[in-house]
């Protein structure tokens, strides 16, 4: 049974290309849970040509990545397909014995995981990695294989391959171990790739030189290429088709160049609308007829908005000036050194995370910062934020230098209750014991000087206000979709009614469609608070919809600042242009 | 049984699913793992024996009977008698009491210091990490039981010394347990919020992470409660913990090895077997406790 490669499979690589290369017909993949079975994807039909590339798009839950387990039959145990059939080029991979199955997974048929760092084995060699795959599936000698290994490592457009070979996954940046795991999935040439969210996490011009690779070496060998992604810009810049589904149904598929133009079902439309695009407003991503603010926020809106600008006496409410943070440079090298040679050393290697910044913010603004991973807008953040010290420079916050009071110290003190934060990932910034009221009283409780009897009716109202059903008070954080728990994360930040707040990135976890309306609340919030805004992120097109200025951050150095309009339309800086151009452009 | 998991979660998955969950993820796991409900069957009865024993025991402990010495197991004397004519059923059943009062009060202390001491190490790291690690690396240096003989030999033959040496013993495990834990949630989006919140570095370690890490912290403690009897009782096997003629199953097995070879083997092996059974019943309880908080297995 175990017909090792070389020898020819069973499957036939000279068919007809009419047919074609994978063929989904009635899929249904169930899951058996504590709570009965749970139908993940029912009734789905695909087809993929030779040489297609096919984009699968829908939120999570939607059941697009359980479809690309079930066709590669990699379910975890309590999957399993109830009916239809996967047919991969004339084999019938449902009745496949698993033998058969290990032997095309990798080498017909190959995968490419969300996040490259978990997919590798941190403590081997990358090449030693390819090397592993080849000899696997038979693909070459023993003594030809790190030859061919390097040959791969070069084909996915690594520099310096022959040193990149001997490195460790955790030397290498994201979109080189994206790169690394490309190189494995394509070792043995597979006709059929599928990508599980290849980009996600990676920065935009990370994503841009990864998802060009994808499409360009499928081009040259004439895969077939599945991508999966909640991006429906993304799907449609790449793709030849799109496959939209929801819930576990395909509710649409359509040519990528047709989907913009016209797409059919009412989805489709909703997730077209939600998508972060250049030219629209705010209020366009809601779906239609929502796009009216919520009335309690309207309401509270005429009542509180003016009562904050009166304080604003022309000084803007923050000002940064030459901002430093410097880490001490760690390298087991380099620390070594350091014992063995007696004399001291000159200069303390130091690492410069964000490099002499200057920036402000008004009173009412709303500031966006820009940069890749690692350009050190996070830091800034932290240091605004007083959660950390900073090296050099100044933080003055409504004419208060608080860069002075040191981060530990500053937890207790009232000016903690005018700056605030909204954090990036809504999970994890909620304490898994604490439910939604406790988390939104926390402030309150510590800061706020409430009474202990009124703060539950403080929490009802400013769930209210951030549009969370009261009934989800008392529900524990597992317990709520996502966009709910950006709405206690951002309720727990207003309880204060602070006069600054910081936004890690507050939408980079949630799918579309509730970024949308996550945007809006924040815009409503602001409009009916007058607070002022830092929003910290990677993502251009939904900073400019919510921001007066821009803030574009590279290596720890501000590249560009200007006013919005400016900045997206005619940008100065070379990089702000790379950024912009890095962006899914779908066809419209 | 399998009837069971599929049928009743259906049934019970109204629209307040949170109030009854916990008794009914316990359920899911005791029947999904017969043992575990084993173990808490016997962790009752053990409970039930230390409680209410020494009022229901039909004998006397401490009362010698010189007419009946060395009766081999019957109707009157269960577990037959002792040297001295003690019955051996009412002397086991009365030592539960000590025997569970010594592993909790010493599990009770290991958990508040080493707890404490894991979680601060974890949460601060820096000079507390380092104190507070080689602390447990000196301790981790001893053979556990020599140490803690060493203990109970220089501060004195009490059951408050045993307490204190059970619990020294059990102090690295508690703080590797608690650090690790702590460790991972120093940077955890919710600890910064609690600081943005105003809660100073006390409050987040005791009102924010602690409760986070109880879960993991309660099955340690089941785990180490049977290695605290199991301590206990072997202090007193070799003459350093509790003295005769008090009721205690590691003096009653001492007492009775001596008699095995001349065929009275009652004497040691019913405290032997309760010791076993207690010992057992805890480490059961341990997994069966770290099946019902794991969240791998509760989606």
């Amino acid at each position: 049974m175990a017909k090792k490669a070389q020898k020819p499979s069973k499957l036939d690589r000279n068919r007809p290309t009419s047919m074609p290369l994978l063929d989904v017909r009635d899929l249904t993949v169930e899951f058996a849970t504590r709570r009965g079975t749970v139908t993940a994807v029912k009734n789905i039909n695909l087809t993929l040509a030779k040489g297609e590339t096919l984009g699968i798009v829908g939120e999570s839950g939607s059941g697009k990545s359980v479809t690309s387990y079930a066709v590669m039959r990699i379910l975890d145990r309590a999957g399993s397909i109830a009916e239809g059939s996967v047919v991969f080029s004339g084999l019938d991979l449902r009745t496949a014995p698993e033998s058969d199955m290990r032997d095309l997974r990798g080498r017909e048929m190959s995968m490419i995981f969300q996040s490259p760092r978990l997919a590798l084995n941190p403590i081997r060699k990358v090449g030693h990695q390819i090397e592993d795959v080849l000899l696997q599936h038979a693909q070459v000698d023993s003594d030809a294989v790190s030859e061919r290994a390097i040959e791969v490592l070069e084909q996915v457009r690594i520099a310096r391959p022959r040193e990149r070979y001997h490195a460790y996954p955790f030397e290498l940046s994201g979109g080189m171990c994206q790169r690394v795991v490309i190189a494995l999935a394509l070792a043995c040439r597979p006709q059929l790739l599928i990508a599980d969210e290849p980009t996600t996490g990676l920065d935009v011009t990370t994503q841009k030189a990864v998802m060009d690779l994808v499409v360009e070496l499928t081009r040259e060998r004439g895969m077939s290429t599945i991508l999966i992604t909640h991006d429906l810009g993304l799907a449609a810049a790449y793709c030849d088709r799109v496959v939209v589904m929801e819930k576990g149904h395909i509710v649409e598929t359509a040519q990528s160049s047709a989907i913009f133009k016209k797409p059919e079902h009412a989805y489709t439309r909703k997730l077209m609308r939600a998508t972060p695009r250049p030219g629209v407003t705010l209020r366009d991503l809601l779906p239609e007829g929502e796009s009216a603010r919520p009335k309690a926020v309207a309401k509270t809106a005429e009542a509180k908005a003016p009562a904050k600008k009166v304080k604003g006496v022309e000084t803007p409410l923050l000002v940064i000036e030459k901002l430093v943070k410097e880490y001490p440079r760690q390298g087991g090298a380099a620390s070594l050194a350091k014992i063995f040679a007696p004399k001291p050393a000159v200069q303390p290697d130091m690492f410069r995370a964000v490099d002499g910044i200057s920036f402000t913010i008004a009173r009412g603004e709303s500031v966006g910062l820009v940069g890749e991973s690692g350009c050190g807008k996070s830091t800034t953040s932290m240091m605004v934020m007083r959660l950390i010290d900073k090296s050099d420079g100044l933080i003055m916050f409504d004419g208060e230098d608080i860069g002075a009071i040191p981060a530990r110290s500053f937890a207790r003190l009232p000016l903690r209750k005018r700056i605030q934060m909204v954090f990036q990932d809504p999970t994890d910034s909620l304490n898994p014991r604490f439910t939604a009221a406790r988390a939104i009283a926390d402030p309150l409780l510590q800061l706020g000087g409430i009474p202990r009897d009124e703060v539950r009716g403080r929490c009802e109202a400013l769930a209210t206000q951030v549009g969370l059903p009261l009934n989800l008070l008392d529900r524990f954080p597992h317990q709520m979709s996502g966009g709910q728990k950006a709405r206690v994360g951002i309720a727990r930040a207003i309880a204060l009614n602070p006069d600054l707040i910081i936004l890690d990135e507050p939408t980079a976890a949630l799918d579309v469609s509730v970024q949308a309306v996550v945007l809006n609340l924040l815009q409503d919030l602001k409009d009916s608070l007058g607070m002022s805004y830092l929003f910290v992120s990677h993502d251009l097109n939904v900073v400019s919809m919510l921001c007066d200025r821009v803030i574009v951050m590279q290596t720890g150095k501000i590249v560009e600042q200007g006013p919005t309009e400016q900045v997206m339309v005619a940008p100065q800086a070379s990089y702000t242009r790379d950024l912009l151009a890095a962006i899914p452009h779908p066809p419209l | 049984m399998n009837e069971n998991i599929s049928t009743t979660p259906v049934a019970a998955a109204a629209p307040k699913p949170e109030n009854n969950s916990i008794f009914r993820h316990a359920r899911y796991v005791v029947a999904e793992n017969p043992v575990t409900g084993l173990a808490f069957g016997l962790f009752i009865l053990i409970a039930l024996c230390a409680l209410i024993g020494p009022y229901i025991v039909p004998h006397d402990p401490l009362a010698s009977d010189t007419t009946a010495t060395l009766h081999a197991p019957s109707l009157k004397h269960w577990f037959g008698t002792d040297q001295l004519g003690r019955d051996i059923f009412s002397r086991v059943v009365v030592a539960t009491r000590l025997d569970f009062i010594i592993a909790i009060a010493s599990v009770a202390l290991v958990f508040a210091l080493g707890g404490f001491a894991g979680i601060a190490s974890g949460f601060f790291g820096g000079w507390t990490d380092r104190i507070v690690g080689r602390i447990s690396d000196t301790i981790m240096a001893f053979p556990l039981f020599v140490l803690a003989m060493g203990i109970v030999a220089a501060l004195g033959n009490t059951v408050t010394n045993i307490v204190i040496a059970t619990a020294v013993v059990n102090f690295p495990l508690y703080v590797r347990v608690a650090r690790a834990e702590a460790n991972i949630r120093r940077e955890a989006g919710f600890v910064q919020a609690a600081r943005l919140s105003g809660n100073g570095d006390m409050r987040i370690l005791l009102a924010h992470i602690l409760p986070n890490i109880m879960p993991i912290m309660m099955v340690q403690i089941s785990l180490t409660m049977g290695y605290a009897i199991l301590n206990a009782a072997g202090l007193s096997f070799i003459g350093l913990g509790v003295r005769p003629p008090t009721p205690e199953w590691g003096i009653m097995v001492a007492e009775g090895a001596a008699n095995i070879i001349s065929g009275e083997w009652w004497i040691a092996l019913f405290p032997g077997a309760a010791l076993m059974i207690a010992v057992f019943c805890f480490n059961l309880l341990g997994d069966g406790l770290r099946d019902l908080v794991d969240p791998q297995r509760r989606t």
